[in-house]
């Protein structure tokens, strides 16, 4: 779980429904994220379902992406209960989602695992961003900015998983409250 | 309370609890398959340790089914990782692909074995888990990493969904059928239209409607968003589970006047045969709206529309036909397979009539193109076919290309636009 309260850098936009086929497509859940080689493998396939009118999203020569921060719309993430998906855009190396909504086991899912902030936007952001926009989140603020002219967008407050959040996950938050042993 | 909140109530031993609310509940199946369960197993050992003990044995159910007739390495790697984990652990319910065991699509396999009781808890790593709710079970799709908790623990922290209440009634007319009235509901609620909720479905058609069509119904929840879909049981129910199971359960039922977030009426006696349009499974029309639409290839398989039914749906209107295009059956499970020799209308078997009609070679039991897989599934999409498919989901690339356009239809409209090479309401040609 990443613990910065920043996160900084080029924006990947998406629209609305962004379903978990096109997070990571069926051919690639052969790969076992708990092996780490695989986990790495992941990441470079994630959103690798998108048509091909969309910029490839793990570009980076060592298969992570340039994109820390991910925009999407409603219903982000419908579909599979894959914690693949989740974890894809996680090993890839972005940091956050913001989203109009989620749906509920990708929400879930990235929470328990802790490999992305599913972040609520309070306006639709999809036409307000493109792919490439330099932006920050800030967590203490709840904010998204874009940098170019210092526009702030407000974000939802995390709400009832806050906890879990902010413990690191379904294991590190459970430990913390003696649900399981330390 | 509603039957929902009442089962989370006792399986967290609370006596009363409101939606919204974060409760510990008691897991009382946790089922997984080949493609989630190496990831959980992962997860489990990681956080429990090598030497850990899974919470309790009976409880847990491995169902193998996604990638199994292929030739991906890693996918038996995958089979090969389950194998060793039961065999250490010492589970009781592991159904492996290699032996007389092997059962095919989870969902559809796991009340055939009596793992479905009303009033328990079941979690599963596929969100299709909101099948088991036909049944009378809080049953829902989780991740690997709280299946791996539940491994360990037995337990999940869950909210507690409001309930979305779906009543029905009416009769249901000709050749509409469970898979009609889901897609019906998924319209018009739409994609995200039952979000972290309960879809609760009653009335006299849904009384009427067998087990395996209310598991239709339940299956498709999730395309709504909802967290578990459910179905109060009856006099069906007890007896369907009582012949399949020793284990004794305990039903609950919604109290009368139990507070709903909304409630949506259906009469079905009005409903028509529809189709979901790509790429999206709320994206509903009248099957004879989408007449116009020529057809490559015609699915019926999975555990939305692979059952027994739905292939007796399919081979009425086969029956002394011939398909005009490519069509591809994969029954669910070896129950399903063997009752395609076993059923029969007018004296023929429904894999003779299938025959006749000059079907594909009938696949054996998994998901096989339902969600694509590897390069090498049967009847995986690879070019710019259009697919009209008894399936739940229509997204972009679902059955393997990203170019094909997959219309989901019930069994009947299935076949029907099989027989024709376009989208055919079944009424048409019936």
């Amino acid at each position: 779980m990443p613990k910065d309260t920043l996160i900084r850098g080029p924006v990947y936009v998406l629209e609305d429904n962004i379903d978990t086929d096109l997070l990571i497509p069926a051919c690639y859940l052969n790969l076992v994220p708990t092996i780490p080689e695989e986990y790495r493998k992941l990441g470079s396939y994630a959103l690798a379902g998108l048509p091909d009118s969309f910029p490839k999203f793990a570009s980076n020569p060592d298969g992570t992406t340039p994109f820390p921060i991910v925009i999407g719309g409603r219903n982000f993430g419908c579909g599979s209960s894959r914690e693949h998906a989740p974890i894809a855009l996680g090993a890839a190396g972005a940091k956050a989602v913001v989203a109009e909504s989620y749906a509920r086991i990708f929400f879930r899912n990235s929470v328990a695992t802790g490999e992305i902030f599913p972040l609520e936007s309070q306006t639709r952001l999809c036409e307000a961003f493109k792919t490439g926009d330099e932006a920050e989140i800030d967590m203490t603020s709840n904010t998204l900015t874009r940098l170019a002219d210092g526009a702030v967008f407000p974000l939802k407050p995390i709400g009832a998983v806050a906890p879990v959040i902010a413990a690191g996950g379904m294991f590190a938050y459970a430990r913390e409250i003696g649900m399981i042993k330390k | 309370m509603t039957i929902t909140e009442k089962i989370l109530a006792r399986e967290s031993g609370a006596s009363l609890v409101s939606p919204g609310d974060n409760i510990w509940v008691n897991a009382g199946i946790l089922l997984t398959h080949d493609v989630c369960g190496p990831g959980t197993i992962g997860i489990f050992q990681r956080e429990f340790g090598n030497d850990a003990k899974v919470f309790d044995p009976e409880k847990i159910v491995i169902l193998p089914d996604h990638y199994i007739f292929t030739a991906d390495e890693k996918a038996h790697r995958n089979v090969d990782i389950l194998r060793a984990f039961v065999k250490e652990q010492g589970l009781p319910y592991f159904y492996d692909p290699g032996t007389e065991r092997y059962c095919g699509v989870c969902h559809v396999a796991l009340p055939e074995l009596g793992h479905v009781r009303p009033g328990e808890t079941i979690f599963g790593t596929d969100s299709h888990t909101c099948t088991h709710g036909a049944l009378g079970a809080f049953s829902t799709g989780i991740g690997n990493t709280d299946a791996g908790f539940i491994m360990g623990t037995g337990k999940l922290l869950v909210k507690v969904p409001p309930t979305l209440r779906f009543v029905l009634d009416g009769e249901m007319p000709a050749y509409v059928s469970a898979k009609d009235l889901i897609l019906h509901i998924i319209g018009d609620i739409g994609v995200d239209g039952a979000t972290y909720c309960a879809m609760e479905f009653a009335g006299t058609a849904i009384d009427a409607l067998s087990i395996e069509e209310r598991c239709t119904i339940c299956n498709m929840a999730v395309e709504a968003g909802a967290k578990n879909g459910i179905i109060a049981p009856d006099a069906q129910t007890l007896a369907y589970v009582k012949a399949r199971t020793a284990k004794s359960f305990e039903p609950l039922y919604s109290d009368p006047g139990a507070q709903v977030q909304a409630e949506y009426r259906y009469d079905v006696a009005t409903l028509e045969p529809v189709v979901a349009r790509p790429h999206l499974p709320d994206n509903k029309a009248l099957a004879r709206a989408c007449r116009d639409v020529k057809v490559d290839q015609v699915y019926i398989g999975s555990c939305t529309g692979g059952k027994l039914e739905d292939f007796v749906m399919a081979a009425r209107i086969m029956k002394g036909r011939k398909v005009a295009v490519r069509t591809l059956l994969v029954p669910a499970t070896r129950v399903v397979e063997q009752g395609l020799v076993d059923t029969t209308i007018d004296g023929q078997s429904l894999r003779q009539i299938f025959e006749a009609a000059g079907v594909e070679p009938i696949a054996p039991p998994s998901c096989a193109a339902c969600l694509g897989g590897p390069i090498d599934t049967f009847g995986r999409t690879h070019g710019h076919e259009v697919v009209v498919s008894t399936t739940n989901r229509n997204f972009i690339g679902r059955m393997g290309s990203k170019d094909s356009q997959i219309y989901l239809a019930s069994p009947y409209t299935a076949a029907a636009s099989a027989l024709t090479g376009h989208i055919t309401d079944p009424r048409d040609i019936a």
